[in-house]
């Protein structure tokens, strides 16, 4: 790889990116080996390393490395270690001005991808083999681990501890407690990243496949025809936006549907609704509903700033306001299964007809058919893992959060995020020494300041611009993962060199994530917290979209993200509501600004400005 | 009756049998109205009406006269029987019964479209296998914007003459055709006063990928796409589910219009504000396209089609579907396999990891 030539231009350097104002000392809030360093310099700044925006769109706060640097290593053993993918190994991380960088480490030795054909046929051909049989298994293995990681107790540490302690013998205490309920919080995590990228990789190199195969049939198929030959129907990702419709419809059943007036808030609707037996009810489905479909994150999970409608229930309850709306309208607002099967069907078998061979039919049928069976996975797995998962996670740790800002570490519990999570275990050691032994602890008056110039960097951070990539480019990207999973094609890293290059400035230009034509007025939603600003009919603009954004689908007319591919949930729900998408334009919430008018061609990829 | 019936036959009673009587251009205008496609009324006049006029004209010795026994290659030879020919096929009459049968099958075009001389295409339609096949100039013959049933039956006399065009004798001399089935029908079908028109074909042209419909449009009647006057927008389409995934909207600086000095067609510039226009809206290239895709499921084979949209009527009656014929380039090619077979799922799964990562050297 180091000997791939390099193009005439390059991105910057790692080692030439200047820190932005205001966020000096960035550096300290992460760990030694997340850094670009001199002792690597010369191997670091040999390769192109691209920003991660579809997962890690903001700046890294220092505990919210737990999910890059899970990742990290389970991503790369997979490829690396288990399956022995043969022209592939890890992806590599660094971070820069808190932002987070990747780069393939791909097998360029023929001799070596040849070596390592033999192995890969037999384990990956095992688990495609016994793929549905495994995948009933990963399922219990994942509810399990969100089971356990409910079940830690995070102890808080009381003046003198119990006295079951004595009776019952149990030599460790609230202080062993805590600690060991830490480490098993974050092994929990580890775990459950672990078993995220058990099936991940083999999952999309088959869903690929297939759609390299439909390109090379039927050169310009558009992406989302791809998908939804191999889409399943019942998509776990859809579900907590039909328990919405589901409660709507129970309001109306049950006559409560008036505790919904506009302008209440959660808690009101439901002090009015627990004050009549009716409402009760209701009230009681709706706590059976929440687990777990309302650990539903409004972001990508990755973050522990992104919200569940568990934690906010305001995007859940004026959905369902909107849904018993539109029931009383008589609008039938339930997901058209049979008829989204029917299409499924008839567009497959239409593409099918086309084929002149017998062998091509066949290679169809057989990439088809590994495809649909793989995608259940790759559709569901950011439910259990980034949703309901971390939805959990991330309030476990508000909970050790509280233990320290009890004892007076902290003036808010989200101030922890800006320690690393090993700069935790230190504070809580701290905490438990100075709790055993009767002495002040140094945390808080050692944190305060610490946290107080982090939160500077991180908001001087979020202010500054990450280029899409770093270092020189190769001439051809050949990495399968590369292009494959974040598409990261030589023509993609041409247009970055050159983001003028070919365009004019009336237009931007995407993936075409769903199809169809709409007008209307822009929302640019930076932050997840900034989803309700949306207004019927303007056409949401945001760096990434989550599944949990789901119900605004109703409202919006089109979609445009910075980020994102045909796999990209904006294009997956865009293509279940009619909307029109366009994904990946890289640029949308720079350029755009709310209220301004666009034109959203979905077919092509291509927004207009029509201002 | 009967005899009516067989001198002319509207396109909307085709049936396959009638394909001798009316040629392949005819038959395939037939086709298209029987499977339900949007084509603007029109009727044929069959070879059995040739067969009357040259009897009625007294042709038929004089033909067999000057065409037995002609060399072919003596050029000077095939000219002069050639014009001498067509004069007197243009200077004769159709026999009375023809000649009634035309009005008045044009009298019911006039009472459909509600004027008293509807525009007509006038064009031949070869009726032999290896003629159909034969595009060489003078067998082909068509006449825009013909109004009258004066005009018209003249125009039908001027494509009968097509057959005796110094090529057309050669051809078939050197075919050794036999002089007795020289014959022809003649097509006329209402003209559409079109907005826009152009071709389409039911693969991509380029490549043969079947899964696309390629529309090429530009402004006023089809003449100017088809006889590459004008760089013509091209609008690209799903065809399995019909979305435009691309288009290039050019400079369209001339149209045909109906020459509005009577008879014909001439062209004029378009007006600079909708040069650089698309002149078709996604939805017209919709329709057009699922007429196209209609087309080619009752054809059983790609097509290459001139459609127009009629400046008169409303979406989506004004989407008219003129004439097609199959597409050859890429239909005649033999089908090689994409991808050489392999035994499972993961075999290829391998080989596309592997095609990624050693597609290049240099």
């Amino acid at each position: 790889m180091a000997e791939a030539k390099v193009a005439a231009r390059s991105f910057p350097s790692p080692f030439d990116v200047a820190t932005p104002p205001g966020a000096e000392g960035w550096q300290e809030m992460y760990p030694y080996y997340y850094l670009f360093s001199p002792e690597r310099r010369e191997f670091e700044d040999g390769k192109l390393w691209f920003r991660d925006g579809m997962h890690h769109p903001e700046p890294l706060y220092p505990f919210d490395t737990v999910t890059s640097e899970s990742w990290w290593v389970a991503l790369g053993q997979y490829n690396s270690r288990v399956f022995i993918v043969p022209p592939a190994l890890g992806i590599d991380q660094r971070v820069l001005n808190g932002y987070l960088y990747i780069s393939a480490n791909a097998i360029t030795d023929n001799e070596v991808v040849g070596k390592r054909v033999e192995f890969f046929m037999k384990r990956a051909g095992y688990y495609f083999k016994n793929w549905n049989e495994l995948y009933a298994k990963w399922e219990k293995k994942a509810t399990d681990t969100i089971k356990e990681l409910k079940a830690i107790k995070v102890p808080s540490l009381p003046e003198m501890e119990d006295e079951s302690v004595v009776t019952e013998g149990r030599g460790v205490t609230s202080a062993y407690n805590l600690i060991a309920a830490y480490d098993r919080c974050i092994e929990n995590m580890y775990k459950m990243w672990h078993l995220h990228f058990e099936f991940l990789n083999l999952g999309y190199v088959a869903y690929l496949t297939f759609y390299g195969f439909c390109k090379k049939a039927f050169p310009d198929i558009p992406d989302q025809n791809i998908a939804k030959m191999v889409s399943g129907i019942d998509v776990m990702l859809f579900r907590p936006d039909a328990e919405l419709k589901r409660l709507a419809q129970l309001a109306l059943d049950l006559g409560v549907n008036d505790a919904f007036r506009d302008g209440r808030t959660p808690d009101e609707v439901l002090a009015d609704l627990s004050q009549r037996k009716a409402g009760q009810q209701w009230v009681a489905d709706l706590e059976k509903t929440k687990d777990p479909w309302f650990y539903f994150s409004n972001g990508g999970g990755f973050y522990h700033h992104h919200r569940s409608w568990i934690d906010e229930p305001r995007l859940p309850f004026s959905t369902i306001r909107s849904y018993i709306g539109q029931l009383q309208r008589g609008e039938d607002i339930a997901r058209p299964m049979l008829q989204v099967q029917a299409e499924r069907d008839r567009i497959t078998a239409e593409y099918r007809a086309l084929f002149k061979t017998d062998e091509d039919r066949k290679a169809f049928d057989d990439q088809l058919g590994l495809a649909r069976t793989v995608f259940p996975y790759v559709e569901n797995h950011n439910f259990y893992v980034e949703h309901w998962h971390h939805t959990i996670f991330w309030n476990k740790i508000r909970e050790f959060s509280q233990v320290l800002k009890d004892a007076d570490f902290f003036d808010e519990v989200d101030d922890l995020f800006y320690l690393h999570r090993r700069e935790v275990y230190d504070a809580l050691y701290d905490c438990i020494a100075s709790w055993a032994v009767g002495t002040p602890a140094r945390g808080p008056k050692y944190w305060r300041p610490i946290i107080k110039k982090r939160k500077k960097i991180i908001e001087s951070l979020y202010n500054w611009t990450p280029p899409p990539a770093l270092g020189p480019p190769p001439e051809v990207i050949t990495e399968p993962f590369t292009v494959m999973l974040w598409g990261i094609t030589t023509e993609r890293v041409e247009e970055w060199l050159n983001p003028s290059g070919g365009h004019d400035s009336k237009t931007l230009s995407g993936f075409a994530g769903s199809g169809g034509v709409a007008e209307g007025p822009a929302r640019v939603v930076l932050k997840v917290e900034d989803i309700s600003s949306i207004q019927e009919g303007e056409i949401l603009v945001c760096t990434i979209t989550s599944p949990s954004w789901t119900p605004v689908f109703n409202k919006i007319r089109a979609a445009v993200s910075d980020i994102g591919g045909m796999m990209s949930h904006a294009a997956i729900v865009s293509r279940e509501y009619g909307l029109p998408a366009v994904v990946g334009t890289g640029w949308a919430t720079t350029k755009i600004k709310t209220g301004q008018r666009l034109r959203v061609d979905g077919n092509t990829g291509v927004v207009t400005f029509l201002d | 009756m009967a005899s009516q019936a067989s001198h002319i036959i509207w396109f909307r009673d085709f049936v396959p049998e009638a394909r001798p009587l009316i040629g392949g251009k005819n038959a395939s205008l037939g086709e298209m109205m029987r499977g339900g496609l949007r084509v603007p009324s029109g009727f044929a006049l069959t070879t059995l009406a040739y067969d009357a006029f040259i009897e009625h004209a007294g042709l038929r010795p004089r033909i067999h006269a000057a065409l037995g026994g002609l060399d072919p290659e003596d050029t000077a030879a095939v000219e002069e029987i050639s014009r001498e020919l067509r004069a007197q096929i243009e200077r004769a009459t159709l026999p009375h019964s023809v000649a009634e049968e035309l009005r008045q099958s044009y009298a019911i075009l006039a009472e459909e479209s509600r004027t008293p001389t509807p525009p007509v295409a006038v064009r031949s339609s070869a009726t032999a296998e290896d003629m159909e096949g034969a595009s060489f100039a003078g067998q082909q013959e068509t006449y825009l914007w013909i109004q009258g049933a004066e005009s018209l039956a003249y125009h039908a006399l001027r494509c009968w003459s097509s057959l005796f065009t110094p090529q057309a004798i050669t051809y078939r001399a050197r075919m050794d055709f036999p002089l007795e089935s020289i014959s022809m029908s003649v097509g006329v079908q209402r003209m559409v006063d079109a907005r826009v028109a152009g071709v389409m074909f039911t693969l991509n042209p380029l490549n043969g990928d079947p899964s696309k419909i390629v529309i090429e449009a530009s402004w006023g009647l089809g003449l100017s796409v088809v006889g590459g006057e004008v760089t013509p927008d091209d609008y690209w389409v799903d065809k399995v589910t019909l979305t435009v995934i691309r288009r290039n909207i050019c400079h369209k600086a001339i149209k045909y219009v109906p020459d509005p000095a009577g008879g014909g067609v001439c062209i004029v510039d378009v007006p600079e504000a909708t040069q650089a226009a698309p002149c078709l809206t996604d939805d017209e290239v919709v329709e057009l396209a699922s007429l196209g895709k209609a087309l080619e499921v009752t054809c059983g084979s790609a097509r290459d089609i001139e459609w127009a949209i009629d400046e008169g009527l409303t979406f989506p009656d004004n989407v008219l579907l003129l004439q097609c014929r199959p597409e050859t380039i890429w239909s005649r090619r033999p089908a090689a396999p994409l991808v050489k077979p392999k035994s499972s799922g993961l075999d290829y799964v391998l080989d596309a990891m592997l095609g990624t990562q050693h597609r290049k050297p240099e």
